[in-house]
Protein backbone atom coordinates (compact mmCIF):
# COMPACT_ATOMS: atom_id res chain seq x y z
CA UNK A 1 0.00 0.00 0.00
CA UNK A 2 1.33 3.45 -0.96
CA UNK A 3 0.74 6.57 1.08
CA UNK A 4 1.33 10.32 1.03
CA UNK A 5 2.20 10.60 4.69
CA UNK A 6 5.69 12.00 4.15
CA UNK A 7 4.40 14.69 1.75
CA UNK A 8 1.50 15.65 4.02
CA UNK A 9 3.84 15.82 6.99
CA UNK A 10 6.36 17.94 5.08
CA UNK A 11 3.60 20.34 3.96
CA UNK A 12 2.89 21.06 7.62
CA UNK A 13 6.58 21.21 8.49
CA UNK A 14 6.19 18.47 11.09
CA UNK A 15 8.92 16.08 12.15
CA UNK A 16 8.26 12.35 12.43
CA UNK A 17 8.29 12.80 16.21
CA UNK A 18 5.65 15.55 16.01
CA UNK A 19 3.40 13.30 13.96
CA UNK A 20 4.07 10.31 16.22
CA UNK A 21 3.05 12.37 19.26
CA UNK A 22 -0.14 13.51 17.56
CA UNK A 23 -1.03 9.93 16.67
CA UNK A 24 0.06 8.37 19.97
CA UNK A 25 2.53 6.00 18.31
CA UNK A 26 6.32 5.76 18.21
CA UNK A 27 8.52 7.60 15.72
CA UNK A 28 9.63 4.22 14.37
CA UNK A 29 6.01 3.42 13.51
CA UNK A 30 5.59 6.68 11.58
CA UNK A 31 8.86 5.99 9.75
CA UNK A 32 7.80 2.41 8.87
CA UNK A 33 4.43 3.65 7.53
CA UNK A 34 6.08 6.38 5.47
CA UNK A 35 8.49 3.90 3.93
CA UNK A 36 5.64 1.52 3.13
CA UNK A 37 7.13 -1.19 5.32
CA UNK A 38 4.14 -1.30 7.67
CA UNK A 39 0.45 -0.88 6.90
CA UNK A 40 -1.44 0.79 9.75
CA UNK A 41 -4.62 -0.65 11.21
CA UNK A 42 -7.92 0.81 10.09
CA UNK A 43 -8.36 2.87 13.31
CA UNK A 44 -4.87 4.37 12.93
CA UNK A 45 -5.48 5.06 9.23
CA UNK A 46 -8.71 6.90 10.14
CA UNK A 47 -6.85 8.82 12.82
CA UNK A 48 -4.24 9.88 10.26
CA UNK A 49 -6.95 10.93 7.81
CA UNK A 50 -8.73 12.93 10.51
CA UNK A 51 -5.49 14.60 11.58
CA UNK A 52 -4.80 15.80 8.03
CA UNK A 53 -8.51 16.48 7.46
CA UNK A 54 -8.53 14.20 4.44
CA UNK A 55 -10.47 11.05 3.53
CA UNK A 56 -8.41 7.86 3.96
CA UNK A 57 -8.20 7.24 0.20
CA UNK A 58 -6.41 10.57 -0.26
CA UNK A 59 -3.73 9.46 2.18
CA UNK A 60 -3.46 5.74 1.35
CA UNK A 61 -3.67 4.11 -2.07
CA UNK A 62 -3.92 0.37 -2.52
CA UNK A 63 -1.38 -0.92 -5.10
CA UNK B 1 7.57 12.40 26.89
CA UNK B 2 4.22 11.49 25.31
CA UNK B 3 1.48 9.77 27.26
CA UNK B 4 1.86 6.48 25.33
CA UNK B 5 5.65 6.45 25.84
CA UNK B 6 5.12 7.05 29.56
CA UNK B 7 2.61 4.17 29.67
CA UNK B 8 5.09 1.79 27.98
CA UNK B 9 7.87 2.87 30.35
CA UNK B 10 5.70 2.24 33.41
CA UNK B 11 4.46 -1.15 32.20
CA UNK B 12 8.00 -2.22 31.20
CA UNK B 13 9.22 -1.29 34.70
CA UNK B 14 6.44 -3.45 36.16
CA UNK B 15 7.52 -6.39 33.97
CA UNK B 16 11.13 -6.06 35.19
CA UNK B 17 10.08 -5.83 38.84
CA UNK B 18 7.71 -8.82 38.65
CA UNK B 19 10.27 -10.84 36.66
CA UNK B 20 12.80 -10.26 39.43
CA UNK B 21 10.24 -11.20 42.12
CA UNK B 22 9.28 -14.34 40.15
CA UNK B 23 12.95 -15.39 39.82
CA UNK B 24 13.37 -14.95 43.59
CA UNK B 25 10.20 -16.99 44.22
CA UNK B 26 11.48 -19.69 41.83
CA UNK B 27 14.75 -19.82 43.74
CA UNK B 28 12.77 -20.03 46.99
CA UNK B 29 10.76 -23.04 45.75
CA UNK B 30 13.83 -24.71 44.26
CA UNK B 31 16.21 -24.32 47.19
CA UNK B 32 14.00 -23.44 50.17
CA UNK B 33 12.67 -26.92 51.05
CA UNK B 34 16.17 -28.37 51.43
CA UNK B 35 18.09 -25.36 52.73
CA UNK B 36 15.57 -23.25 54.67
CA UNK B 37 12.63 -25.26 56.05
CA UNK B 38 13.79 -28.90 55.89
CA UNK B 39 11.02 -30.12 53.55
CA UNK B 40 8.16 -28.99 55.82
CA UNK B 41 5.16 -29.89 53.61
CA UNK B 42 2.94 -26.94 54.54
CA UNK B 43 5.65 -24.33 54.05
CA UNK B 44 6.49 -25.93 50.70
CA UNK B 45 2.83 -25.85 49.63
CA UNK B 46 2.58 -22.16 50.64
CA UNK B 47 5.80 -21.40 48.73
CA UNK B 48 4.46 -23.16 45.60
CA UNK B 49 1.13 -21.28 45.81
CA UNK B 50 2.97 -17.96 46.22
CA UNK B 51 5.20 -18.89 43.26
CA UNK B 52 2.18 -19.60 41.05
CA UNK B 53 0.46 -16.38 42.23
CA UNK B 54 3.50 -14.28 41.40
CA UNK B 55 3.70 -16.05 38.03
CA UNK B 56 0.10 -15.05 37.28
CA UNK B 57 0.85 -11.43 38.22
CA UNK B 58 3.88 -11.55 35.89
CA UNK B 59 1.70 -12.84 33.03
CA UNK B 60 -0.76 -9.97 33.63
CA UNK B 61 2.11 -7.45 33.68
CA UNK B 62 3.44 -8.86 30.38
CA UNK B 63 -0.03 -8.61 28.83
CA UNK B 64 -0.39 -5.00 30.03
CA UNK B 65 3.02 -4.24 28.55
CA UNK B 66 1.94 -5.69 25.21
CA UNK B 67 -1.29 -3.67 25.27
CA UNK B 68 0.61 -0.46 26.07
CA UNK B 69 2.74 -0.80 22.92
CA UNK B 70 1.74 0.85 19.67
CA UNK B 71 0.59 -1.47 16.88
CA UNK B 72 3.97 -1.84 15.15
CA UNK B 73 5.78 -2.81 18.34
CA UNK B 74 2.95 -5.13 19.34
CA UNK B 75 3.28 -6.85 15.95
CA UNK B 76 7.06 -7.15 16.38
CA UNK B 77 6.64 -8.73 19.81
CA UNK B 78 3.78 -11.04 18.76
CA UNK B 79 5.83 -12.24 15.76
CA UNK B 80 8.78 -12.88 18.08
CA UNK B 81 6.49 -14.78 20.47
CA UNK B 82 5.25 -16.92 17.57
CA UNK B 83 8.86 -17.78 16.67
CA UNK B 84 9.67 -18.51 20.29
CA UNK B 85 6.65 -20.78 20.74
CA UNK B 86 7.20 -22.56 17.42
CA UNK B 87 10.89 -23.15 18.02
CA UNK B 88 10.16 -24.24 21.60
CA UNK B 89 7.57 -26.75 20.45
CA UNK B 90 9.49 -28.18 17.48
CA UNK B 91 12.94 -28.29 19.09
CA UNK B 92 11.48 -29.23 22.48
CA UNK B 93 9.79 -32.35 21.10
CA UNK B 94 12.93 -33.41 19.24
CA UNK B 95 15.20 -32.61 22.17
CA UNK B 96 13.01 -34.62 24.54
CA UNK B 97 13.36 -37.70 22.26
CA UNK B 98 17.14 -37.46 21.83
CA UNK B 99 17.92 -39.37 25.02
CA UNK B 100 15.30 -42.05 24.29
CA UNK B 101 16.79 -42.73 20.86
CA UNK B 102 20.35 -42.71 22.29
CA UNK B 103 21.64 -39.67 20.43
CA UNK B 104 22.60 -37.92 23.67
CA UNK B 105 23.67 -39.44 26.96
CA UNK B 106 22.41 -36.73 29.32
CA UNK B 107 18.86 -36.03 30.52
CA UNK B 108 17.12 -33.20 28.58
CA UNK B 109 16.38 -30.34 30.97
CA UNK B 110 13.55 -27.76 30.91
CA UNK B 111 15.98 -24.82 31.51
CA UNK B 112 17.66 -25.64 28.17
CA UNK B 113 14.30 -25.25 26.46
CA UNK B 114 13.52 -22.02 28.35
CA UNK B 115 16.91 -20.61 27.32
CA UNK B 116 16.34 -21.58 23.67
CA UNK B 117 12.88 -19.98 23.68
CA UNK B 118 14.22 -16.82 25.34
CA UNK B 119 17.01 -16.53 22.76
CA UNK B 120 14.49 -17.10 19.93
CA UNK B 121 12.29 -14.34 21.39
CA UNK B 122 15.16 -11.85 21.68
CA UNK B 123 16.36 -12.71 18.15
CA UNK B 124 12.79 -12.27 16.86
CA UNK B 125 12.46 -8.83 18.47
CA UNK B 126 15.86 -7.69 17.13
CA UNK B 127 14.98 -8.98 13.64
CA UNK B 128 11.59 -7.22 13.80
CA UNK B 129 13.09 -3.90 14.87
CA UNK B 130 15.65 -4.09 12.05
CA UNK B 131 12.98 -5.05 9.52
CA UNK B 132 10.86 -1.98 10.22
CA UNK B 133 13.73 0.52 10.65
Amino acid sequence: MKNRLKVLRAERDWTQSDLANELGVSRQTVNAIEKGKFDPSLPLAFKIGRLFQLPIEQVFQYD
Amino acid sequence: MSNSAEKIKTSTKKVFVWSAVWILATAGVAFGPKNLWNFDTWITIIAVVIHIGIGLVLITALRQNLLAMDELHRKIHLDAMAWSLGIGLVLGCTYEMLEDIKLITFQPEIPHLILTMSLAYVAGVVQGIRKYQ
